[in-house]
């Protein structure tokens, strides 16, 4: 007899071969438990390699709306020989374990229910062609999870059709290798899981999309027209999707595009042509990770001295160097607030989800032409490839770019001097001219040298400071600009509080609820951009401590709350995480009450940690 | 050093060209190069060109790198904008502007040290993309601004001022153009401006990727008798391959050429280039036969200039990558932002 099953709350793991197919099936398996109904995330582990490596797909299902990772899978499709033994060992106690038996399997657990099904065999039977055995094995595990979790058949099957609607021929075989899988379970096997999926109304106006695909978006909506590029792991699929819906939204009648796309020969091109392009009054950006930043520094630098708009995508990865190409980070914070030598300070945007990757990257544009600036929007990994469950993107129509002060020929008429780097308005900001404008007026010249305010070079130490102040006041006029720290006051009382920004957002919401429950209760700020408005400094006036939790070993951003903002260090836990893998709850709840144990105001209060974890 | 503004005053009876504009409006601040530079006669040659073809100063960008050359663009042309960026990456920065605008007359001006070291790959990369600019190298074998270390064409059997030689062969410029694409490749020296200033012309008319490698002698670092690239090695190894006359479209054409010795190549906007050959056996529209007559010169230590190749198809990266024919930085925004309606869309494939 099997205890009464948990809905809707579970997590569904895959362990593959990479190469092997199994991809679109186990997105197939996510969006349809979203069509279902029920919030998701889907968390692709993946090696930095083509063919044959293990590969892992992770299914978070909450109609709770939890959709951080978490520890402990309750149902495992243990495809992979190689990785199995270690697959086993997440399953929990009582959850279940699909294999290929097919070939003989010992998985030395008592306690978890394992379903052997002979896929590999199955598929032998019905299929000769080698490939084609190949890939529907990844079609009869879903087709199982229908018996055995509950998946909707119609739900799949109406993806499946949609997925092949311009190549019909291949609906009916993947229907029937769906349809093997479920029937094999329903004649075979009496097991059921004890978790289950069931319909449900929590995905309302939500959609399921990557943080790569929503940035890109953001680009193209913002009026981008120059991409210049180098493939680097994950921001790859960001200029991708640029591209995919450029060809598609900016193609003119005569076959002709509104728009450039060009894959440089390596970083430093890449973000050289933006800047060109941006110079010369196109908006333009490039998307790299961690190693294309330090190519990028030097150019960085001359975009931020020249005060030329620059939007950089840095979809970060584990580093330092190579690193972990295929594993989510937060560890490019300092690099970038301070790219290339020389005193410099740069706008970083924050987002926490792919919803934000869109608000922020058509943001990034306006404020990049607006404080003639490099700004860089700080992605991850883990927000850039992984599929997500937000609210549906919205666009005003009525929004226009704002490209900042930028003086045309009717402008220039008007002006008695132009001067690019004069201060006329008193906010740091000067005005810029594009090649060609006038025939007579508004010339200037570019330089990474220092120069005076109408661009001439100087070596006069007075005009230098000058204008590196003015840049400075230029940038901290911006604070306020930015999008602003999202804060949640979850008790009037509360003296802590969790201080966090990017992906990790939705696993420290669903660790303050489990701190809740740990008789804990803190407050919570959200940082969505740098350098930090004054909310920033108020949300810490209010509290004793702030944990700050972040994905980089040496808490960066805790650095820059001590350096940029002048919060006291004792007043600034660092909570660090730095193995790769996306945020959880648990980690965030242990940590914290870990680091509460060592303040002498708190320690009494809590009850020593017993855990064998 | 800051730099120096030439004084406004000028003769009431200079002459001026179709624009009404005098030679002096093509000029720029005063050069702070060492007296004598190759680089100087460049620009020279330069403000006589951009002022013979009435060109619109405005519509010019000017593009450079870092180094004594790149310092220049900032002495002709003031009515144009410059962009001095930074170390070898002027193609990159040439290409993105290119992108932005493609109406403007993209002109870079840089050196060996940028070109054929640091840059190396920037510049093979920008040739082979075709982008539509007039590149000019003013090429003297020597880092000049940091005091006369080998640059990558300096050529092996021509030591430094201390006797050094250097034990890595130099790198030809032309040759490696010419095999990456380059539409326009023409060599040049900076002392003979009568063969230089149609060059320019020409390569300002061409559409594509035009590269003028000018041997531009340093004065200060690379002019001693052992050196290759000195103005007396220079003057006594030159061998023009061919002598251009550039006839601009509307003028009527008068220059007679014996029949079998000239190859005349129209340009894309009418211009008409009209090449004399001196050697018999060279062919500048034949890249087969062209360069290895350009390694057979290079061997016997002589410096082949005029116009070394021409393809006449003038394509350029815009062609090659299907933009917009309208400058991408005037595309109004309502045509770029695909709007609500085709957000929603995008939405409903998301569920």
């Amino acid at each position: 007899m099997q205890p009464d099953p948990i809905f809707n709350e579970f997590v569904l793991k895959f362990g593959t071969v990479n190469g092997s197919g199994s991809a679109s099936a186990n997105l197939l398996c996510a969006k349809a438990l979203f069509r279902m109904g029920i919030p998701v995330s889907a968390k692709n582990i993946f090696p930095s390699n083509i063919q044959g490596l293990p590969t892992w797909y992770e299914i978070r299902v909450s109609e709770a709306g939890h959709t951080a990772r978490r520890d402990g899978v309750d149902v495992m499709v243990a495809m992979n020989p190689q990785s199995y033994k270690r697959d086993t060992a997440e399953v929990v106690a009582g959850g279940l374990l699909i294999y290929d038996s097919t070939f003989e399997r010992d998985f030395g657990r008592e306690d978890i229910n394992i379903v052997g099904i002979p896929i590999a065999r199955i598929c032998a039977e019905h299929w000769t062609d080698t490939r084609q055995r190949q890939l529907f094995k990844n079609l009869l595990y879903v087709g199982a999870l229908i018996e055995l979790i509950g998946l909707d058949a119609a739900v799949v099957e109406d993806l499946i059709a949609q997925q092949f609607h311009a190549k019909p021929m291949l609906v009916e075989p993947n229907h029937k290798a769906l349809h093997l899988g479920r029937d094999y379970v329903r004649e075979n096997i009496d097991i059921r899981a004890e978790v289950r999926a069931r319909p449900a109304n929590g995905t309302k106006n939500k959609i399921i999309m990557s943080g790569n695909e929503a940035a890109g978006l953001g680009a193209l909506y913002a009026g981008a027209t120059v991409a210049t590029w180098y493939p680097i792991t994950p921001s790859t699929s960001l200029v991708e999707n640029y591209e995919r819906h450029a060809t598609k939204f900016r193609r003119n009648e005569d076959g002709t595009l509104n728009a450039a796309i060009i894959q440089a020969e390596d970083e430093l091109a890449a973000v050289g042509m933006a800047i060109g392009a941006s110079w010369n009054g196109a908006r333009s950006f490039t998307a790299t990770s961690g190693p294309g930043i330090s190519l990028m520094a030097e150019f960085i630098g001359l975009a931020y001295f020249a005060e030329i708009p620059l939007v950089l995508f840095n979809v970060q990865r584990g580093g330092p160097s190579t690193g972990m190409p295929t594993r989510t980070q937060q560890s490019d914070i300092l690099t970038c607030a301070y790219a290339s030598h020389g005193d410099t300070l740069h706008i970083m945007l924050l987002p926490g989800d792919p919803g934000e990757c869109f608000t922020m990257s058509v943001d990034a544009f306006d404020l990049a032409d607006r404080y003639q600036t490099p700004v860089f929007v700080m992605s991850d990994l883990d927000i850039g490839m992984n599929d997500w469950v937000i609210d549906a993107l919205e666009w005003d129509d009525s929004r226009q770019p704002d490209r900042g002060k930028v003086l045309d020929a009717a402008a220039l008429d008007e002006v008695e001097e132009f001067a690019r780097y004069r201060d006329v308005d008193g906010d740091g900001i000067p005005y810029r001219t594009y090649p060609g404008t006038h025939p007579e007026k508004g010339a200037f010249f570019t330089r990474g040298t220092s120069h005076n305010d109408s661009g001439g070079y100087t070596e006069d130490g007075r005009i230098h400071a000058e204008n590196l102040h003015r840049i400075k006041r230029k940038i901290d006029g911006a604070t306020e600009r930015l999008p602003a720290p999202a804060i949640d006051i979850r008790s009037d009382l509360s003296r802590i509080a969790i201080v966090n920004f990017g992906a990790t957002d939705l696993a420290v919401r669903e660790g303050l609820e489990l701190l809740d429950e740990a008789g804990q209760t803190l407050n919570h700020m959200r940082l969505r951009a740098f350098p930090f408005a004054a909310a920033v400094n108020e949300f810490a006036d209010r509290h004793d401590y702030l944990f700050v939790i972040e994905q980089n070993r040496d808490s960066q951003m805790r650095h820059l709350l001590l350096a940029e903002a002048g919060i006291e260090p004792s007043k600034l836990i660092a909570v660090p995480n730095i193995d790769g893998m996306p945020l959880t709850a648990t980690f965030v709840r242990d940590a914290v009450l870990d680091a509460l144990r060592t303040l002498p105001e708190y320690k009494d209060a809590l009850t020593p940690r017993i855990s064998a974890e | 050093m800051t730099h120096i503004l030439k004084p406004q005053f000028r003769h009431p009876k200079l002459r001026t060209n179709a624009l009404g504009l005098t030679r002096r409006d093509y000029e720029g601040v005063i050069s702070t190069l060492c007296a004598g530079c190759g680089h100087d006669s460049v620009t020279a040659a330069l403000v006589e060109a951009c002022f013979d073809m009435e060109l619109p100063a405005h519509r010019v960008a000017k593009m450079s790198g870092i180094g004594c050359s790149s310092k220049t663009t900032n002495y002709f042309l003031n009515r144009s904008h410059g962009f001095n960026s930074v170390h070898g990456r002027m193609p990159s920065i040439a290409t993105g502007a290119n992108l932005a605008n493609r109406d403007l007359v993209y002109l870079g001006v840089s050196g060996d040290g940028d070109t054929a070291s640091i840059g190396l790959g920037q510049f093979c990369h920008a040739v082979r993309r075709r982008v539509n600019m007039l590149y000019i190298c003013e090429n003297n074998g020597t880092y000049g601004l940091t005091k006369g270390q080998f640059s990558a064409t300096n050529d092996r059997a021509s030591k430094n001022r201390r006797g050094m030689e250097t034990p890595f062969d130099s790198i030809d410029l032309c040759n490696m153009a010419i095999e990456l694409g380059a539409g326009f490749v023409a060599r040049a020296f900076s002392g003979d401006k009568a063969q230089l200033v149609p060059l320019i012309k020409a390569g300002l008319h061409y559409r594509g990727f035009a590269l003028i490698d000018v041997i531009s002698p340093c004065v200060t670092f690379n002019n001693h008798t052992t050196s290759t690239k000195s103005y007396d090695y220079v003057r006594d190894h030159n061998h023009m391959v061919g002598r251009l006359d550039l006839v601009p479209e509307r003028e009527e054409i008068t220059a007679e050429y014996e029949p079998g010795t000239s190859a005349d190549v129209t340009l894309h906007d009418g211009a008409q280039m009209k090449l004399s050959k001196l050697d018999e056996s060279y062919d500048p529209t034949d890249m087969e036969t062209a360069l290895p007559v350009l390694e057979r010169y290079k061997k016997r230590g002589e410096i082949a200039t005029g116009v070394l190749y021409i393809d006449d198809r003038e394509q350029d990266l815009h062609d090659l990558i299907g933009t917009t024919n309208q400058p991408l930085n005037e595309v109004p925004a309502d045509a770029l932002c695909p709007g609500s309606s085709a957000l929603d869309a995008i939405n409903d494939a998301h569920r």
